[in-house]
């Protein structure tokens, strides 16, 4: 089946079997391997990226439907050289070791940012509750979580 | 200690940010999975349904018909090569693919290659296997009854499922104290099947090269040296030798012992790979990670431990269990088949201990791994702790004031504990003592009182634990006869930038920066201009990897070893230029300076570029250096963890309300990593201690296979810790550093298990096994009349 799709502002066309998930078309098509897969349940998270605007995660999504949309992925954070702040947060406060789980990490958080500008700690929690890190015992990423949203209020973005 | 280098230097006791980030959060690492090859195959495991079972046939006829399948491998067909069992790091065997019988629920069974993911899937969706039922041994209690089936009929000889038996300490001294003693407690303590679930499951990518006649395989190895020699020793008779052997460990998606062994699916793969001559790629998904690669833990413990009145610990005794599965997969020093599990006297001054421990086959995936501890040093701690804990309200008195009186002073340092080991350092007390201060222990057992008063559930638990890590001395330690040293080779440009290669493999702790940092506190090279680099043994020195905490207590010792070799050299050239006598000048990080004249220096980078420039006459040129580290002892981390819980009357939920950590790794590289470290060590001690454990029904069938039911604590389950340290340096470690990657793990479960009993003493409940769950919780509760 013929799709078309968006990823990071970028349009691409490919021929794909019905069943292709869209972690494999990202990863193996489109060459973006910074969307991982570390379960096939969907509860790791590693796969999340946004499909238009929407958190999802791309192991448990099929690449036709994602026809017609807007994907992001950790790829396009990042904006003319300058880092997300997310991206810059997560360094600063150490908020990744292996860093197998951030890319997921980074989209979940940026999707809930949009929502939720000022979140509490526990909130934060709550939302990235669907990311599984077995690296940093999570304080780190909700701090940097936090931390982002503070450079984003002060104009940091 | 305060730095004695500047931030921009970047040495010790800095938390510069890490060089590894940048890549990382913009999705540029390079893990297995993200390599590709041209005309790349993918291969794909048929694993089988039962737990022990003849095979009967295999049918790959419809595999073979399915688009893109080129190839259906069975044991039959590794067996023309000898390649169908492999040697396990614990002298035992194990199959890559079986030619009689299965011997575990998923164990593999078939490969099937083909020329795309999906085609691969298909296949092995269709290859016919029929089996014929083995009764099911899964219990390692009934394992050794008389009369049980034997599972390793491959074994002539073999008369039952024993496979060995090991003891430890002074058994006589041990008995009498046991049997004069004014208390002892006795307890069964079950330490369940875990499973380390890093996020990145295993694989690899094997390439043979025909022409080349070289095998080059990206794998996610903790270990790639021992493992490139692994393979030329088992594969050597069908032609891979040493020198033709590439292992590149790539970007490493967590480890924590479960990428240590060598699995079927890698074998397979390379096996794949030399017969076709493409490169072939596995990559396992994660119900076959949790079901088939090595587990944790499943020791089945009996200790008990003897006091005087007063409250003076005399003598401990053990005796173990150790489910082994099928085959005896351990990753432990060859010489100590249950590990180090005899430093399970632990932060206490016992002047006797037993430790006996016998190795049991069931029909469960073989392992022994070590999640995220240092060779079976999390079983001991649990243990000793549990008990202490026990023996504490057994003679009614406090749990922090009974370690306190038992612990080793540090006066008595270096100690030589009753089974055996020198303790190097430590400030058992100090660390309690901050614990305490931290969290307000005192009120927190005034809250008790008047909670319990109310019949409110709320406990405090401690655990005061001693680490053993640095594997290891080469008199003792060694992995397949390989010396547990390890390496730094570095080599500074004329420029007085640098590179740096290892024998360990970093898998999310930071190394690239933690090496920069030490080789920067040693030659005040700011540690932005040291590239660090492992996990290529083309490239890198030979070392035996990283695991059991042991990249900065071995590597991290090479790096200040090597560097001390350079800066010998380094004294000689600035002499040379300066036109003085080498006693004539004294360093400071960065440079020398002539004694009395500070002005008269040359730097690190002047000297440098002299080395290639200007060295003196009769020297080499260049200036670079190996070591290749040899600890004299192992270190000793502690800590002292105590943690608060609420229980829930009604449910059984176990809450963590605070968690307070007081970790002791000596000296500290970056504050920052080591404080990251404690953090996830800290998680996968709360994981076991409440949710996660992989079991099995009477028939084999796996429980706990994916993360449906397997249980990785989230971001809301997990507290928020709170950490601290004292700093107690080891005096044998040239940086006077002990490692720390593994030290929450270790102590974190009976911290909260303690907490939990705590809770529920006064009810009567003495003891829980972990993980620690909402229906355990909930039973006892109504056993003792507390919920309907």
């Amino acid at each position: 089946m013929r799709v078309q799709l968006s990823v990071n502002g970028e349009k691409h066309e490919a021929d794909v079997e019905p069943r292709l998930l869209l972690v494999h078309l990202l990863r193996e098509d489109l060459r973006l391997t910074g969307t991982h897969i570390g379960c096939d349940t969907s509860h790791c998270g590693a796969c999340t990226i946004l499909m238009d605007g929407r958190p999802v995660k791309s192991c448990t999504v099929f690449a036709v439907q994602a026809n017609g949309k807007q994907l992001m992925t950790v790829e396009g954070l990042e904006q003319d050289g300058k880092l997300h702040p997310l991206q810059a947060s997560f360094m600063s406060e150490h908020g990744l070791q292996c860093g197998y789980c951030t890319p997921g990490m980074l989209m979940t958080g940026y999707a809930f940012l949009q929502k939720n500008p000022r979140p509490s700690e526990d909130e934060v929690r709550m939302a990235i509750s669907g990311n599984l890190c077995r690296c940093t015992g999570y304080v780190n990423i909700v701090k940097a979580v936090q931390h982002a949203a503070a450079t984003i209020s002060q104009g940091g973005a | 200690m305060e730095p004695r280098t500047t931030f921009e230097v970047g040495g010790m006791g800095h938390s510069i940010k890490r060089k590894e980030d940048p890549r990382f959060i913009r999705g540029r690492g390079t893990y297995v999975d993200d390599v590709q090859l041209p005309g790349m195959l993918y291969l794909d495991i048929v694993r089988s349904p039962h737990a022990h079972a003849k095979i009967v046939k295999i049918d790959s006829t419809k595999a073979l018909a399915v688009p893109g399948v080129l190839a259906v491998i069975t044991g039959q067909d590794l067996a023309k090569y000898n390649l169908h069992w492999m040697p396990t790091l614990m002298s035992d065997t194990q199959m890559v693919l079986p030619v009689e019988k299965v011997m575990y629920q998923a164990q593999e069974v078939a490969a099937v290659l083909a020329t795309s993911r999906y085609a691969a899937a298909d296949g092995a969706a269709v290859v016919e296997v029929e089996y014929d039922p083995l009764p099911v041994v899964i219990d390692p209690h009934k394992a050794l009854l008389p009369g049980a089936p034997v599972l390793r009929t491959d074994k002539k000889d073999k008369k039952d499922n024993h496979i060995w038996h090991w003891e430890w300490g002074d058994r006589a001294a041990t008995d009498r104290a046991i049997a004069e003693a004014d208390v002892t407690v006795k307890q069964d303590i079950y330490i369940p099947r875990i499973h380390v679930a890093s996020i990145e499951t295993c694989g690899c990518i094997a390439h043979f090269d025909k022409v080349m006649d070289k095998l080059t395989v990206w794998m996610t190895t903790q270990a790639p040296h021992a493992i490139r020699t692994v393979f030329a020793l088992v594969a050597g008779h069908v032609g891979l030798a040493e020198h033709k052997i590439r292992i590149i460990s790539p970007d490493i998606g967590g480890g924590f012992g479960g990428k240590v062994p060598v699995y079927p699916g890698y074998v397979i793969a390379v096996a794949a790979s030399v017969l076709t001559g493409k490169p072939v790629k596995w990559i396992e998904d994660r119900m076959e990670n949790l079901q088939a690669d090595s587990f944790a833990r499943d020791y089945h413990i009996t200790a008990e431990l003897a006091a005087k009145k007063d409250g003076t610990l005399t003598a401990l005794r053990i005796k173990t269990l150790a489910d082994h599965g099928y085959a005896d997969a351990a990753a432990n020093p060859s010489k100590f088949p249950a590990g180090l599990f005899h430093v399970c006297t632990g932060s206490y001054d016992l002047k006797a201990a037993h430790v006996e421990v016998d190795g049991v086959y069931t029909n469960k995936p073989p392992g022994g791994i070590a999640y995220r501890c240092s060779f079976r040093v999390t079983e001991a701690v649990h243990t000793i702790e549990r008990m202490t804990d026990l023996m504490a309200h057994q003679l009614n008195m406090d749990p922090a004031a009974f370690r306190m009186k038992n612990f080793i002073k540090p006066e008595q340092f270096p100690y030589k504990s009753a089974l055996g080991w020198e303790y190097d350092s430590g400030n058992y007390a100090g660390a309690l003592q901050k614990a305490m201060d931290t969290i307000g222990y005192a009120d927190l057992r005034r809250e008790q009182v008047e909670k319990r008063k109310r019949g409110e559930l709320m406990g405090i638990g401690i655990s005061s634990f001693t680490e053993i890590v640095g594997a290891g001395p080469s008199k003792h330690f060694d992995i397949l006869g390989l010396k547990m040293f390890d390496s730094c080779e570095m080599r500074i440009h004329p420029t007085g930038k640098a590179i740096a290669r290892f024998g360990t493999k970093s898998q999310g702790q930071g190394h690239e920066t933690t090496y920069a940092q030490i080789l920067a506190e040693e030659l005040g090279i700011p540690a932005k201009d040291i590239q660090v680099e492992e996990g290529d043994t083309d490239t890198a020195p030979y070392g035996l990897g990283t695991y059991a905490s042991r990249s900065t207590p071995v590597a991290g010792a090479a790096a200040a070893m090597a560097a001390r070799k350079i800066r010998d050299k380094a004294r000689k050239i600035a002499a040379h230029l300066l036109e003085v006598a080498e006693d004539d000048l004294e360093w400071e990080p960065g440079k020398f300076s002539v004694k009395g004249a500070p002005g008269k220096s040359k730097t690190i980078q002047d000297i440098a570029f002299a080395a290639y420039t200007n060295h003196p006459p009769g020297m080499e040129a260049g200036l670079e250096a190996v070591s290749y580290y040899d600890p004299p002892n192992l270190t000793f981390p502690f800590g002292s963890y105590i943690c608060v819980v609420d229980l829930d009357s009604g449910t059984g939920e176990v809450k963590v309300r605070r968690f307070v950590a007081i970790d002791d790794c000596g000296n500290i590289i970056n504050p920052m990593i080591v404080q990251g470290q404690v953090h996830g060590g800290l998680t996968m001690g709360l994981a076991p201690a409440l949710f996660e454990e992989i079991s099995y029904d009477e028939h084999g069938n796996v429980q706990g296979g994916s993360f449906i039911d397997y249980l990785v604590p989230t971001a809301v389950e997990t507290p928020k810790w709170e950490t601290g340290h004292t700093i107690t340096p080891s005096p044998h470690h040239p940086l006077g550093a002990k490692g720390v990657g593994e030290s929450a793990t270790v102590g974190a479960p009976a911290a909260i298990a303690n907490a939990v009993v705590d809770a529920l003493w006064h009810l009567g409940v003495r003891h829980i096994d972990i993980p620690i769950t909402p229906a355990k919780v909930w039973k006892l509760l109504r056993e003792h009349g507390v919920t309907g």
